[in-house]
């Protein structure tokens, strides 16, 4: 076993070998411009690229027409949501979103709201993470043009009830965004049967190479029409300008051949590993609390919080994996992760949560490494902690005077 | 975000982790923080003749906050009351090497000081009133 063990493939995964082998060639010797339509050069590239379309469209059950070249998940949620605002501005300007989503989706609807060009609902979710697709009928008003919910949550992993909201936003004639970044290649998605009109994904979540992703959008039931927002050369059908980075397409488009041919088998494995994972950590630790939904959830996810530790320090005492928590302290804003405090999960345990994203290259060698380590940490720390002390003791955390600061 | 050495080998080798016990004589406690904001820092001191003759900590927080604290216990042990009252955040973030921000975790070992020597003296002229 190799000592840094990574545990965080909710962040990226690492390329699958297999994938580079299908890319190398793109770079020196088909390094063509897929947009060249006078010679081999350009023949060679746009062929590569039609053949990851198709392979990319398969996974998710579309038309290969219906994949939109982008640089990532973070651009597709962009291009979605601001290209449907812009193109279908007459008929109104509310868009129905949830206060778990990603950030790429959060504050570009925020950054819309702030320049007053969309009125916006952020629906609740339950104490598991999820959006009650009745909230979502009950929050459309005339005006809105838009639903963008999440497949599956990044931080708990929590799958949400996707083809419900897909129905509801077909029955009312409203379009269906959905953020599909972390689902798409774990977990059966088929845009068909779930109902959704545009839906972003990439390429780095799923054993591909980082800098592609992509956007699906609908062709025909409705024909879904985006405005483009970014000027150019008029590639990707209009939607999206600039030269295609070739070798990430044929990357990407291996890397969904892979994880269509090796779900069920990734899939079993990964529940397995994370369920052993769970479950001797939560016998030997107290007090140790799981976040997100116990079933419904992502096979490679588990996210626990451990009562009176934080969760940096519980990150730095286990130097050789890598983990990531929704302390605060680990956070850009050094607020304590959103997506728990959505959940209603108190702040206290919000700063003391650890994601554990497990995927296609993590062993069970590591997972028993991973096991002893935490529950080594978690005892060091609560021995060091003063909260745990005064648990112990029989004081209620809950009804001390803290000095907050 | 990488730690300074000092910052890990106080993380890895906390020194005076532990307790006394509150009521003991010479005694002084300080609590600091709040659970809802990550950090909780309790400091105890043990005074004798004026003089700190041991000190201990246990902190729930950030590696920063441990280190602080940590720290923290350390520099009070050998110290007089007057000595520690001088105890700067600003001296904690030079010895450790503090990033901009983590500079609150050394703000909160210094009010965790400051609690522990307000106690011990609260104690001490209790004790005196008493004793008249």
């Amino acid at each position: 076993m190799k000592l840094p063990i990574f545990l965080d493939n909710h962040s990226t995964t690492p390329m699958d070998p297999r994938v580079l082998d299908t890319m190398l060639p793109y770079f020196v010797e088909k390094f063509g411009n897929a947009a060249s339509r006078n010679h081999a050069f350009g023949w060679a590239a746009e062929e590569a690229v039609e053949q990851a379309r198709k392979q990319i469209a398969k996974l998710i059950k579309a038309d290969p027409k219906e994949i939109v070249f982008t640089s990532g998940a973070t651009e597709s949620d962009n291009l979605a949501i601001k290209g449907v605002l812009e193109m279908y501005k007459e008929k109104g300007d509310h868009i129905i979103t949830s206060s778990t989503e990603h950030r790429a989706v959060l504050d570009t609807v925020k950054s819309l709201e702030g320049k007053g060009k969309a009125v916006v609902t952020y629906l609740p979710v339950d104490k598991f993470g999820m959006v009650n697709p009745e909230d979502v009928r009950k929050a459309i008003t005339d005006k809105t043009i838009l639903i963008s919910i999440m497949l599956a949550n990044n931080e708990i992993g929590t799958i949400n009830p996707v083809k419900e909201i897909g129905k509801i936003a077909k029955e009312k004639g409203i379009l269906f965004h959905c953020d599909a970044t972390q689902g798409v290649g774990k977990i059966p998605v088929d845009v068909q049967d779930m109902g959704i009109d545009l839906m972003s994904f990439t390429s780095h979540k799923m054993y591909g190479p980082k800098g592609v992703g992509a956007l699906y959008v609908r062709k025909k039931n409705p024909r879904v029409r985006i405005a483009a927002q970014m000027d150019g050369g008029g590639h990707e059908r209009g939607m999206r300008s600039g030269t295609l980075p070739v070798p990430l397409i044929v990357g990407f488009g291996k890397a969904c051949e892979l994880c269509e041919q090796e779900m069920a088998k990734d899939t079993a494995r990964l529940i397995a590993m994370r369920d052993r994972l769970e479950a001797s950590i939560m016998k030997a630790l107290e007090e140790s609390y799981l976040n997100g939904h116990p079933t419904n959830r992502l096979p490679g996810n588990l996210n626990i919080s451990f009562a009176y530790v934080e969760g940096e320090s519980l990150l730095m005492g286990m130097k050789d994996i890598a983990l990531s928590s929704g302390s605060a302290c680990t956070s850009a804003t050094l607020e304590p992760s959103y997506v728990l405090r959505a959940l209603g999960v108190g702040t206290e345990l919000a700063h003391s949560s650890i994601r554990f994203g497990l995927g296609r290259f993590n062993t069970d060698d590591e997972i028993d490494y991973t096991i002893k380590k935490v529950i080594e940490i978690v005892t060091k720390l609560r021995e060091m902690s003063p909260l745990y002390e005064m648990a112990k003791e029989g004081v209620d955390l809950k009804s001390v005077q803290w000095a907050a600061h | 975000m990488a730690y300074s050495d000092k910052v890990v080998d106080h993380f890895n080798n906390p020194r005076n982790m532990g307790s006394f016990k509150k009521d003991e004589e010479g005694v002084g406690t300080g609590m600091v923080g709040a659970p809802e904001c990550g950090d909780v820092m309790k400091l105890q001191i043990k005074v004798q003749n004026d003089t700190i003759v041991d000190a201990k900590f246990k902190t729930f927080g950030c590696g920063s906050a441990i280190a602080s604290s940590s720290l923290a216990t350390e520099w009070l042990k050998g110290k007089t009351i007057d000595e520690a009252q001088k105890i700067k955040n600003t001296d904690i973030v030079q010895e450790l090497n503090l990033p901009p921000v983590k500079i609150h975790c050394s703000v909160l070992a210094e009010d965790a000081i400051k609690a522990a020597l307000a106690d011990y003296q609260k104690k001490a002229d209790g004790a005196l009133i008493d004793a008249k």
